[in-house]
């Protein structure tokens, strides 16, 4: 066990530096300004006296030296002091913590929904290869690649809210209806549905192509040879041999498309109502709050960077031929 | 996808729309002499009801197919422009990464990865807020988020063509590393760029759609996504105008996709022959 | 002589109509005896994997089969394919060429060897491990409660091969069919596998169907012997008779084709005694890759001294991991050596770097092994061949009429040069990297494994032609290789490497009739049905 621990130090490690490095990028973009920085930003929240600039100005110390700049702002980041919201007139931290378990609902749900529907019908697609089923199978995935997130969000609503009544068309909860027990998870559930799904369409694509594009070169393979050779029926060479080393790229997709799928939920949130990190970076460009959006940007960036970390340990799970113990 | 007849079908089919999309989008100051702003009629006409206007209006008037016309012009400039911006960087990026290895290797994947770490489309927004919206910061954004894929993709070619005898020998008979780069190992993976280049010409589109949609297009022009977005209040009643300018994206993103997927398969027998 | 366990009526498999030929293979009738190992021999294209793929029917989809198949009377042909799948695995257990892609990276051996018997036998979980084990410790597995909780990668070529034969022998099948099963092995792992095989052919009482494409492989394990050239059964008989005497012309030019391990003196070559090459104490190290697949760590080279003569001809054998492919590419400056000194005629190169280093290496040029690997598919042959002129600044058709005539010489059509390399076949292919390496008209060839992916018949002809041009040019030599037989055809001296060592060196022919080191001598030992045709008549 102990080669795995030291695998996820390593791995840990890793992490770190990547979070440093976002810092950099985050303190690099927010410089991208031009013009002076105090004033923007002063500008940006509707106005303010030359006392609230020069407060501005203090406190992100930009008539220090640049590396000084760079320090006092890594310090704050790690005292996760994102700076102030004036949209909200609160600390940028408490604002994303508050929305930030929406949209973990929200991702997860998809995530796996995407994943689990995907893998299986891109199985059944590389099962069915050159067949109608396979046709259709790609033909959907093709069409939903190319779907708008956004749109596709809003032909959802007009089906199966304006036409057909089924569903809320926004929000995570009802107005007047209790907070907690049974009751209230069904009706988060009833909620959550539309933006989950909508969410999850697309990035099933991705998962479907992939999985079948996988199944079809594993096939391939000579040890699906060896598997017949040993008299396995082709149901069972697919279970027991070709899906197995499939899943293999698929888990390595998922770390890839965690990034995308928080940069979709901006849209899907948007159009749903959603109240999470999404809904909250509109909210943020619509009025210009740089503090929030930069604090948006970073706090996403660590929580992809922490989801690969798990994806990561997972895939060496998986995988026994990466090297867990040692370097 | 299955047997040759599709493939043939799906690779003339999206020629053919692609063709048909891009020749719209070069002839809307003919076709639209005016621009998709004059007020050409009552608001909220219906499609296909009046010869004059086809595909009906929006709240202000306006010609929903003069729209649709000069977004297409929009979205393909950005599309093309921005692709072309990344491939620029990301080629740049994976070939000096691919070739030099050691160090250099490292220090550049670890650059990339950081910028694969951070949502994109999170990151435009971003980028985009803080200089301004307008067609060129689009451009500038799109091509900043989208270069890391090109970048690992030539990286891993080179390093395998690297390793290939072929470029070995070229070693010995004292051919200089830049004639080897330029002449010998990109040509032999310019299939995979230009098949990867399509794709992402797709997914500029998609992203400047959804910048445009979330109200961070260029204010001077009008986009598709600005146009789903005008029409999303009006989704019961006027359905059209969120529908139509969403099923242009779609179609030209399927065509480029389609288009993509039998650029591979043509390529990549040529590869094999 | 008792009946027959397999036989085969007439067996023909045609292909599709895009294919270059109407059949792989055409009224093939063979039969195998329950105690006695037949070899399948030919070269690429003969037909014999399908042939061994006809006999467990694993044919692709697209081929078409006809004839009869009788295994023990029952026609395997006809069955249907539920009842083959009860036979496969059970009676028939096949062993295949390469062992690391031949298992499932993410099982262990354990779990895919235990999979045949909980295919076919109804045992308890218990009893599975035991039989599980017992077929593991058959195959002279070093530790098989180890080996079956390893997964592949953790175990070296020779324990995977010993695994797949367990896999293959688990349920005491009545036949074995082994498709190249040590060819990609290393010579002295390859001797303990066959000698392994004929154990358990003789202990299990099964009869062997043994594909393979070396008649020394043929000469020390088989009983019966089966030709195949191009589909069709050429010539069939005990093997003492077919390779000693061989009746039909295929056959004759396949065994004459083959090396001798004690040729003839023949005529001396152009060689003198002053030293062209030498090369001292050279040391590297390589700091092994963290990678997703563990493979074979990249040997290094531990104080290596050779040299060279000029017009003579060097090898350097040994097995994979002895280092002799980085002693190669350290020659020829494609590495630089940690430590020590190469010396051509007086210039000190070890460690020369850029420019000047470009300016002196034409004078050392390598051919490497792998042919379609070593030409830049997309340019045209006469690009290619004169490339190494162009860059000096030679204008393009001055460098084309060159290369026509290098084409030439390798024995190859000069309109060659218009075509691209993919027409070419693996042959020809090695010619024209010959060309090309000598257009720049190079003082040493380094040759790395140049004939080892070629069939046995065009390897004779590239070695003759090697020998030629080294007459005709003046060329000092440097061969590397794994084939034992080759050397001592194609070198006047040869260094044994083992380990990043060379442990021996000296004269070819008083090395291999009189070897010093052990390891030398394993070597020699090792190689297939060395005591037959190892002298000239």
């Amino acid at each position: 066990m102990s080669g795995r621990i030291a695998f996820l130090l390593r791995r840990l490690g890793h992490a770190v530096v990547m979070v440093v490095g976002i810092a950099v990028l985050t303190f690099f973009v927010l410089h991208l300004i031009p013009g002076d920085l105090a004033e923007y930003m002063a500008a940006q929240g509707g106005g303010g006296d030359a006392a609230y600039v020069a407060d501005l100005r203090a406190r992100f110390g930009l008539d220090q030296p640049l590396w000084l700049q760079f320090f006092t702002f890594l310090s704050s980041l790690i005292r996760l002091d994102l700076g102030y919201s004036f949209r909200d007139n609160l600390p940028v931290i408490d604002v994303i913590m508050t929305r930030l378990p929406a949209t973990l609902l929200l991702m997860s749900i998809s995530i796996a929904f995407a994943f689990i529907v995907g893998a299986l019908l891109g199985a059944i697609s590389a099962m069915r290869v050159h067949r109608l089923t396979d046709a259709i199978i790609s033909f959907l995935a093709v069409l939903g690649y190319a779907t708008p997130l956004f749109w596709l969000g809003l032909l959802m609503i007009y089906l199966f809210t304006v036409k057909l009544g089924w569903l809320p068309s926004s929000g995570m909860r009802t107005i007047g209806r209790p907070a907690a027990g049974w009751d209230a998870a069904a009706d988060v559930a009833r909620h959550v549905v539309m933006p989950a799904l909508t969410l999850a369409l697309f990035y099933m694509a991705v998962f479907v192509r992939l999985m079948r594009a996988s199944m079809l070169e594993i096939a391939t393979l000579d040890f699906v040879r060896t598997a017949r050779a040993k008299g396995m029926s082709e149901l069972r060479v697919y279970f027991g041999h070709i899906i197995g080393n499939a899943m293999l790229p698929m888990v390595t997709m998922l770390g890839v498309q965690i990034s995308t799928i928080l940069g979709g939920s901006v849209v899907v949130e948007t159009v749903f109502g959603w109240p999470g990190l999404g809904r909250l970076t509109y909210d943020a460009l619509v009025a210009r709050d740089v503090n929030l959006l930069l604090g948006i940007l970073f706090l996403s960036s660590v929580l992809v960077i922490v989801t690969n970390l798990l994806v990561d340990l997972l895939y060496s799970m998986l995988d026994p031929r990466i090297e867990v113990a040692g370097s | 996808m299955p047997a040759r007849p599709w493939r043939r079908f799906s690779g003339l089919f999206s020629l053919v729309v692609l063709g048909a999309i891009v020749l719209v989008g070069l002839l809307a100051p003919v076709l639209y002499p005016a621009g998709p702003w004059p007020n050409v009629g009552d608001p909220l006409i219906a499609p296909f009801t009046s010869r004059l206007v086809p595909l009906g209006t929006d709240t202000l008037g306006r010609d929903v197919a003069a729209e649709l016309v000069h977004g297409a012009r929009v979205s393909l400039i950005i599309g093309i422009v921005a692709t072309a911006a990344a491939l620029l960087i990301g080629v740049t990026i994976g070939a000096i990464a691919g070739y030099a290895r050691g160090w250099v290797d490292d220090v550049l994947m670890r650059f990339t990865e950081l910028f694969q770490a951070v949502p994109s489309f999170i990151l435009l927004i971003v980028l985009v807020v803080l200089l301004g919206p307008s067609i060129v910061t689009i451009i500038i954004g799109i091509a900043v988020v989208s270069w890391p894929p090109v970048a690992r993709l030539v990286r891993g070619e080179f390093l395998s063509l690297s390793n290939r005898e072929f470029v070995q020998s070229c070693l010995l008979i004292g051919v200089s590393p830049a004639r080897i780069v330029f002449l010998e190992i990109l040509p032999n993976c310019a299939a995979p760029i230009i098949v990867t280049g399509s794709i992402m010409v797709a997914s500029a589109i998609l992203l400047e759609a959804g910048l445009s949609f979330l109200g961070l297009g260029d204010p001077n022009v009008i986009s598709w996504g600005a146009m789903v977005a005008t029409g999303r209040p009006l989704l019961r009643s006027a359905t059209w105008l969120s529908v139509i300018p969403g099923l242009a994206i779609l179609l030209t993103v399927l065509a480029i996709n389609l288009f993509g997927e039998a650029l591979t398969e043509a390529l990549g027998a040529r590869r094999r022959a | 002589m008792s009946d027959a366990l397999l036989d085969l009526a007439q067996v023909s498999v045609r292909l599709p109509p895009d294919a270059d030929r109407a059949f792989a293979i055409a009224d093939v009738s063979l039969r195998v005896h329950p105690d006695e190992i037949v070899c399948v021999v030919g070269e690429s294209g003969s037909g014999k994997s399908m042939l061994a793929n006809a006999v467990i029917r694993l044919l692709p989809p697209t081929v078409t089969m006809t004839g009869a198949v009788r295994l023990g009377g029952r026609d395997l042909a006809q069955l249907p394919e539920a009842a083959m799948r009860a036979i496969r695995g059970a009676e028939i257990g096949m062993v295949f060429q390469e062992p690391m892609a031949a298992l499932n990276p993410i099982q262990t051996i354990g779990r895919q060897v235990g999979e045949v018997l909980r295919l076919h036998a109804g045992l308890s979980a218990r009893a599975r491990r035991d039989a599980m084990l017992a077929a593991l410790t058959q195959v002279r597995l070093r530790d098989p409660l180890r080996a079956s909780r390893s997964y592949p990668h953790q175990l070296s070529g020779g324990e995977r091969q010993r695994a797949m034969i367990a896999m293959a022998l688990a349920l005491k099948p009545r036949l074995l069919i082994a498709d190249e099963p040590t060819t990609a092995l290393d010579v002295t792992t390859q001797a303990q596998i066959l000698q392994l095989i004929r154990e358990l052919q003789a202990q299990n009482q099964m009869g062997v169907l043994f594909i393979t494409h070396d008649f020394g492989v043929v000469a020390e394990i088989a009983d019966r012997v089966v030709v195949m050239q191009n589909g069709h059964l050429v010539e069939e008989g005990p093997v003492a008779a077919v390779i000693n005497a061989p009746k039909h012309p295929y056959t004759q030019s396949l065994i004459a084709a083959v090396p001798k391990l004690r040729p003839a003196p023949g005529v001396p070559t152009q060689r003198s005694d002053d030293i062209i090459l030498r090369v001292a104490h050279v040391t590297k190290s390589y700091r092994s890759a963290a990678g997703i697949l563990r493979g074979k760590p990249t040997p290094g080279l531990d104080d290596v001294s050779v040299a060279l003569m000029k017009g003579a001809s060097l090898g350097i054998v040994g097995e994979s991991g002895s280092g002799k492919s980085t002693l190669a590419r350290c020659i020829v400056r494609l590495m630089q050596p940690d430590a020590g000194s190469m010396r051509l005629h007086d210039l000190e190169y070890a460690s020369l770097s850029g420019r000047a280093m470009r300016r002196q290496i034409q004078r050392i040029q390598m051919v490497f092994q792998d042919t379609s690997g070593s030409l830049n598919p997309r340019k045209k042959v006469g690009d290619l061949v004169g490339q190494g002129l162009m860059v000096r600044g030679t204008r393009r058709h001055e460098a084309w009429r060159r290369a026509e005539e290098l084409l030439a010489m390798v024995r190859l059509d000069p309109k060659a040069a218009h075509r691209y390399p993919h027409e070419f076949s693996g042959g020809q292919r090695q010619r024209i990297a010959l060309a090309r390496a000598l257009a720049v008209e190079p003082e040493i060839l380094v040759a790395d494994e140049p004939v080892s992916a070629l069939d046995v018949s065009v390897q004779a002809q590239v070695l003759a032609l090697l020998a030629d041009l080294r007459a005709k040019l003046g060329l000092s030599l440097i061969f590397i290789t794994h084939d034992l037989r080759v050397a001592a055809n194609v070198c006047d001296l040869v260094a044994v490497m083992q380990n990043g060592k060379v442990v021996e060196s000296g004269e070819t022919a008083r090395v291999f009739a009189n070897p010093a080191h052990p390891y030398t001598q394993a070597l020699l030992d090792s190689i297939p049905g060395r005591d037959w045709n190892a002298a000239p008549h």
